[in-house]
């Protein structure tokens, strides 16, 4: 696209630096600032340099807790783009079933994420809660206090039930986009449902599948408050996720350097993940495209 | 045959979506006592008393006053600022803006946690504790980046022959751009809307940290109820009911535009 060449627009952008640099620059550089200190009050505190980072990178906890995260995530993408996709596919494209679907559909991402995991608390109660009590009925032994197993089952329940609706929202809008041209060509070309799906609407749902693969590893690699509110990050230290450490060493413990240095090593991992993610996805499928 | 496989399994799907959805509506139609003694899958003694409470609480109703505040401001933050640019990033090639749109989006990507502490420092020190604004601006953090994005998407469908007739026609740019290029791009405003909304409305760990009493948020009350009053559970679940509300209201009005925000929008 050719658009004009005017150094003049950095004044358009401006208004967004000087907000964006408030609420990210200068905290940024605060944290930065605590991660090479020793804080043992105000006006009392001394340079440490790298001994931080140094603690943190060989903190067995947080090689545990990022462990964790990455099973997390990778099992969030696993499940929840092709159960997007195949809702996607099977929503209707006109009538008053979309105008339903849609809404019913973004509801779970407007719950506050703490009353998400109350309302699983509830849900999953086995003497009065709905889940509990058919598992319960069913026989199974299950109990997300008690058992890691449980608690993982139950907080990737929750976490698929609460984002898949996104990855659907995106996945419909890149299907709609599709000239009706195209499904006639194949349609005459007699195209099996399958190579419809795998020639035309796949790479033409490239665009909007990648940014729900970001936005979802991005939302899942700093999911805090769901599994904060159903399981404490128990039980034992099954569901500490890199957020709910993190929260813990900081908030809990007051630990402000090591805090800071995880947290600048956490920001590091996301942003390096995005970066090749967001590399690796550039190049998939641009071959046949064109 | 296929369809009819493939609308009963979207069925499936929505009516598994809205169970635990249907679980807090169920309880919070019942008293606690009931909610503790009995299963039932349609309660048939029904009362409203916990929403009577909330209704009549200060306690409790200021919690949506303060959160509804502090999005509404945080959503006008967001697009006044968020305009401008992504009119910039659509139309014009200047120095370093391709780095700069790829700066913004990595601002969605740091750990809210990583903010916290610096956040209290930085609003302590300009006095803005326990504040509207104050959670409006932190925020601004992940909603300016995607109010960006999104409202670049659209402006970008807007073809570049109606910026310079408009200039021939000697339109100032401020002119220009109120009374021609936004009307233009008014869906792609609600669904940027939208989406600052729902961002704002579900975010909880910047919003408790930066507030104490005056401006806390309704999730936040939600949590001290809980530990203060041994769980109340039929209470709990009519005060998540209500916060499902106003994102009900606003998904209705943009309900046409919805997935086209994001289908135009660009990584």
């Amino acid at each position: 696209m050719n658009k004009w060449e005017d150094n003049r627009a950095w004044l358009l952008v401006v208004p967004v630096f000087v907000i964006v640099a408030f609420s990210a620059i200068i905290p940024l550089m605060t944290v930065v600032n605590y991660s090479v200190q020793d804080i043992f009050g105000p006006g009392n505190r001394v340079f440490v340099g790298t001994e931080w980072f140094g603690e943190v990178l060989h903190d067995s906890r947080l090689h545990d807790a990022l462990i964790r995260q990455l099973i997390f995530s990778g099992l969030v993408l696993l499940i929840e783009i092709p159960l997007g996709i195949a809702i996607a596919l099977a929503m209707p494209a006109r009538g008053w079933g979309v105008p339903v679907s849609l809404v019913l559909l973004a509801l779970p991402l407007l719950i506050p994420w703490n009353v998400i995991g109350t309302i699983w608390i509830i849900f999953t109660r086995p003497d009065i809660g709905l889940m509990g009590v058919t598992i319960n009925t069913l026989g199974l032994d299950f109990d997300h206090t008690a058992s890691p197993f449980d608690a993982w089952v139950t907080v990737m329940l929750m976490e698929v039930w609460h984002w898949t609706p996104l990855v659907v929202l995106l996945a419909y809008a890149g299907l709609r986009a599709i000239p009706d041209a195209f499904f006639q060509a194949a349609r005459i070309d007699g195209a099996s449902a399958w190579s419809i799906f795998r020639y035309i609407q796949l790479p033409k749902m490239r665009g909007v599948l990648i940014i729900a693969l970001l936005l979802r590893f991005m939302d899942s690699f700093l999911i805090y408050a769901e599994p904060f509110v159903l399981t404490g990050g128990g039980p034992g230290n099954a569901t500490t996720f890199l957020s709910i450490y993190l929260v813990k060493l900081a908030v809990g413990q007051f630990d402000l350097g090591p805090a800071a240095a995880f947290s600048l090593i956490y920001f590091l991992i996301i942003l390096l993940l995005c970066f090749v993610f967001y590399q690796a996805l550039q190049n998939v499928g641009t071959g046949d495209k064109r | 045959m296929r369809i009819r496989r493939s609308t009963l399994f979207l069925i499936v799907y929505l009516i598994l979506l809205m169970l635990p959805i249907y679980w807090m509506l169920n309880m919070s139609l019942r008293t606690n006592a009931d909610i503790l003694r009995n299963f039932t899958l349609i309660p048939t003694d029904l009362t409203l008393e916990n929403y009577r409470k909330i209704f009549t609480d200060p306690s409790w109703y200021s919690g949506y006053i303060n959160s509804i505040l502090y999005v509404s401001i945080n959503t006008a933050i967001s697009l006044s600022v968020a305009l401008p640019a992504a009119y910039a990033f659509s139309r014009y090639r200047f120095l370093g803006d391709k780095h700069m749109f790829f700066w913004l989006l990595t601002n969605r990507m740091a750990p809210p946690a990583v903010f916290l502490l610096p956040f209290f420092q930085l609003y302590s020190t300009f006095g803005l504790i326990d504040t509207h604004i104050a959670v409006a601006l932190a925020h601004c953090l992940f909603n300016v980046p995607l109010a960006v994005w999104i409202l670049e998407g659209f402006m970008s469908g807007v073809p570049r022959e109606i910026d310079e007739m408009a200039y021939i026609d000697g339109y100032s740019f401020p002119r220009f751009f109120g009374t021609v290029f936004l009307p233009l791009i008014r869906s792609g405003i609600g669904v940027t809307a939208f989406f600052c909304f729902m961002f704002s409305w579900v975010e909880l760990l910047l919003a408790r940290t930066l507030t104490t009493t005056d401006a806390k948020p309704i999730a936040a009350t939600m949590t001290r109820t809980v530990s203060a009053t041994g769980l109340d559970w039929g209470l709990l679940a009519a005060a998540g009911v209500l916060t499902i509300v106003p994102g009900a209201l606003v998904i209705y009005f943009v309900r046409n535009y919805m997935a086209k925000g994001f289908a135009l929008g660009r990584v």
